[in-house]
């Protein structure tokens, strides 16, 4: 059960108009080699899921500049002027929840459910009143879950079964994400054997991930990282 | 505008024990100003308790930054989580104080801190969160803008963040607290006077008999 695959033959099966959630807060746990692949292969009107939008000209901000984005769902992008010129101007839709709602749209499509009850943004102009509902006595939200067709993740370290362990703030969004998707595909900078893990250490169980790209094999490795 | 005079005042709100969150921008210059031998657990809601400040002869580590993009370090006890743990704590009340800026605060203690319609919109991050469910909520922001209008309103014009969360506004020119009966002014900056501060506040304040200087 080895899942470690060419990084041309796995981004090569994500298709024109998919949904793809990609890790990342800022650079650390943002997967700049897969980003880099998709931009190579052009697939186009894609939905994005990430936390930010990278700063401009580095990570997914490259794949909205190069109009390969339809569609970003986010939190905050005020570290990128570029994308925020870009989405003012009309020329890529942005969707913006807060981020721990964000977080937990995604976990709870990780956990196989379709939604949950919260009060966060209630007096704002966030809640939309068809949202609402009565439930034991108060006014809630109803979140839906968020699910994607494919997630692109960076971990420090893998196994090629695909257990997962993350670097200290590079894990933010991606172990969620890993299990939101229906098909995870894992880049890492130490493949490493098997019995080098420790299974109570793993971040994220191998089940939840289907392909794994050596970064040590990848011909363009990780251009983009640093600050 | 005398920031620094708001930040020191703000630094002196933290005490051993807390899990604090800062904001980007002011808040985090707090960093700068507090004792080495204060024992406060620093959130950063990127999946950090425990951050610190790194000083210049550290190492950095590139997978370790701050909410913000900051490099930073990690004191002693500190643990790493990913996004749906670090707002579980968020939403949970086990942040015990968050700092944070406004653009707009209001007698209700409402606040107004994400957007300004077809100026600026960079999305909500974690500030609605924090806003709402923080226990004690403290806004550092200049007293008046630029063009002298007092940020410290009878009503937030703007898009609220969250409504009726403030415990505490600290301006360059005064210390006020949100109370049941309205806003407190507890502190005027050094060389004002009151009556000054009234002048220049558009929300109502209540006088104490005991007015302090910062």
């Amino acid at each position: 059960m080895n899942k470690q695959i060419a990084i041309e033959d796995v981004i090569a099966t994500i298709p024109d108009g998919a949904s793809i959630m990609v890790g990342g807060f800022g650079n650390p746990g943002t997967p700049f080699t897969l980003i880099d692949e998709l931009l190579k292969q052009g697939q186009r009107n894609l939905t994005l899921i990430k936390n930010d939008a990278n700063e401009a000209f580095i990570g997914i901000s490259k794949l909205i500049e190069n109009g390969q984005v339809n569609k970003l769902i986010t939190s905050h992008i005020g570290l990128n002027k570029v994308v925020i010129d870009m989405m003012n101007q009309e020329m890529l839709d942005v969707e913006f929840h807060p981020q721990g709602i964000l977080a937990e749209k995604v976990r709870n499509a990780g956990a196989g459910c379709y939604g949950f009850l919260t009060d966060v943004g209630l007096d704002t102009e966030i809640t939309d009143q068809e949202s609402l509902i009565n439930y034991q006595g108060k006014t809630l939200k109803i979140e839906s879950a968020l699910y994607a067709d494919f997630a692109l993740i960076h971990a420090h370290s893998a196994d090629c079964y695909g257990n997962l362990v993350y670097e200290s703030s590079a894990m933010n969004f991606s172990p969620l994400m890993a299990m939101a998707a229906n098909k995870v595909i894992v880049e890492t900078s130490h493949l490493v054997p098997a019995t080098d893990l420790v299974p109570a250490h793993i971040h994220t169980p191998s089940a939840f991930v289907d392909s794994i790209v050596d970064l040590a094999l990848s011909t363009h490795k990780n251009t983009s990282a640093g600050i | 505008m005398d920031v620094t005079k708001i930040i020191k005042r703000a630094a002196q709100e933290l005490v051993s024990g807390q899990v604090v969150n800062l904001g980007i921008g002011l808040p985090t210059k707090i960093l700068d100003h507090i004792p080495p031998e204060l024992d406060v657990f620093f959130q950063s809601e990127n999946g950090i308790l425990g951050a610190k400040k790194i000083s210049e002869n550290e190492s950095v580590d590139p997978d370790l930054i701050d909410s913000g993009g900051a490099h930073i370090n990690i004191r002693e006890g500190a643990s790493f989580f990913d996004s749906s743990v670090s707002f579980a704590m968020i939403r949970r009340g086990k942040i015990d104080v968050t700092i944070m800026g406004a653009f707009e605060v209001d007698q209700e203690g409402s606040l107004a801190n994400w957007k300004i319609p077809g100026y600026f919109s960079p999305g909500i991050g974690g500030a609605m969160e924090l806003a709402q469910k923080t226990p004690k909520v403290i806004i550092l922001c200049s007293h008046n803008d630029k063009k002298g209008n007092s940020k410290i309103l009878k009503k937030c014009k703007l898009p609220l963040t969250a409504k009726k969360c403030i415990s505490r506004i600290i301006t360059d020119k005064a210390v006020i607290d949100v109370t049941n009966e309205g806003l407190v002014l507890k502190e005027i900056a050094e060389g004002l006077t009151i009556n000054e501060v009234i002048k220049q506040t558009e929300a109502l304040l209540i006088i104490p008999k005991n007015v302090g200087t910062f």
